[in-house]
């Protein structure tokens, strides 16, 4: 058994499944958007604002934002210990991924409820 | 023909070079690519490589041979040379320690780590512990894996993370005892799998199938540890 500290779920079959789940509910806001966007030709400020200011939306939204770092995560991770040989750099570089992800999250909150 | 071979004698080289050899193969025939390394040797008695069995039994021949990994003394020239031309070099990612020979240390102690062997604490029955044979099939694909080590060094995976990753090899090998029912200790074996990288690492690149001399195929395995994961923790 490997131990690591810095991964996701710390148990590689946790992460493997997050990858997919989140791939998954990624998938689903894509394909949502182009429909939505596709269907909606003369597509108003009104409407726009009109969508995100629906619960339902803004809970599909802050799903999709918070599948997107938890994917965008696990998969610099790997990125990272397979290339970043360096423990200090390799640090730093999760650090900052780390904390951009956070900042998305809350920056995402915040628009998704100002709208 | 023109063949290329690394060479490094770390005692009298300061760093590894590919030495070019012309050589022409008596009557022009089709020989393995380990019958043209006796060639070579005669010439050149310092070129240095491990064979034993000559017959794709033994493992201890793999080598990269224009670029893609194989036993030498199973590929024919035919198989691998392009444009009369013959790239040797060792297997990629392991440390060399003379021209063709690599330091296997790291590959046996991932092996190591999967414990290749039956474990049974019930006690042992007077003759021997039987099996159907359907269960028996369900080795096959498994145990004639030789540990030539072709297979983990050509996996990307285990080039970045040969002190963490198990590898195809292991891996393979791993599967060959949870899939053996005469084993009992499944649960403790999966429970060392289940980190980051032991098995995780693995991307599906493949290469390991693509170059295993006895046709293995260590990704479906691989597959079947994880789905066991799966159902384990499911
Ligand atoms: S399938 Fe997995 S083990 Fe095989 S070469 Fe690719 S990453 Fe390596
Ligand atoms: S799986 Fe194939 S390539 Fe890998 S060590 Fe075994 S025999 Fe060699
Ligand atoms: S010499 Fe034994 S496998 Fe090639």
């Amino acid at each position: 058994m490997v131990t690591s500290i810095t991964s996701f779920g710390r148990s590689g079959l946790y992460d493997w499944m997050m990858q997919r789940v989140t791939a998954v509910v990624l998938m689903a806001y894509t394909l949502f958007m182009i429909g939505y966007l596709l269907f909606s030709s003369d597509l108003s400020y009104a409407q726009w604002t009109g969508l995100f200011q629906n619960t339902a939306m803004r809970i599909f939204t802050l799903l999709a934002i918070l599948s997107l770092v938890a994917h965008a995560w696990i998969g610099l991770w790997s990125v990272s210990t397979d290339y970043i040989k360096q423990t200090g750099i390799r640090f730093v570089f999760q650090s900052v991924c780390g904390l951009l992800a956070f900042v998305y999250v809350v920056w995402g909150i915040q628009i998704l409820w100002g709208v | 023909m023109l063949v290329s071979v690394y060479r490094y004698n770390p005692e009298t080289d300061d760093a590894p070079y590919m030495q070019d050899v012309h050589i022409d193969i008596p009557g022009g025939k089709d020989i393995m690519v380990l019958d043209l390394l006796q060639l070579l040797k005669e010439k050149d008695p310092t070129m240095t490589f491990r064979r034993s069995c000559r017959e794709g039994v033994c493992g201890s021949d793999g080598m990269n041979m224009n670029g893609k990994n194989g036993l030498a003394c199973i590929t024919a020239l035919s198989q691998v040379v392009e444009k009369d031309k013959l790239v040797l070099r060792p297997l990629p990612g392991l440390p060399v320690i003379r021209d063709l020979v690599v330091d296997m240390s790291q590959f046996y102690r991932q092996y190591e780590k999967v414990k290749p062997f039956l474990i049974n604490d019930t006690p042992a029955p007077a003759i021997e512990r039987l099996q159907s044979p359907e269960d028996r099939a369900e080795l096959d694909g498994l145990y004639e894996c030789i540990l030539c080590a072709c297979c983990s060094t050509a996996c990307p995976s285990f080039w970045w993370n040969p002190d963490k990753f198990i590898g195809p090899s292991g891996l393979l090998q791993a599967y060959r005892f949870l899939a053996d029912t005469r084993d009992t200790a499944r649960e403790q074996r999966l429970a060392e799998l289940d980190d980051p990288f032991s098995v995780f690492r693995c991307h599906g690149i493949m290469n390991c199938v693509n170059v295993c001399p006895k046709g293995l195929n260590p990704t479906k395995a691989i597959g079947k540890i994880r789905n066991l994961l799966l159902q384990r923790a499911t």
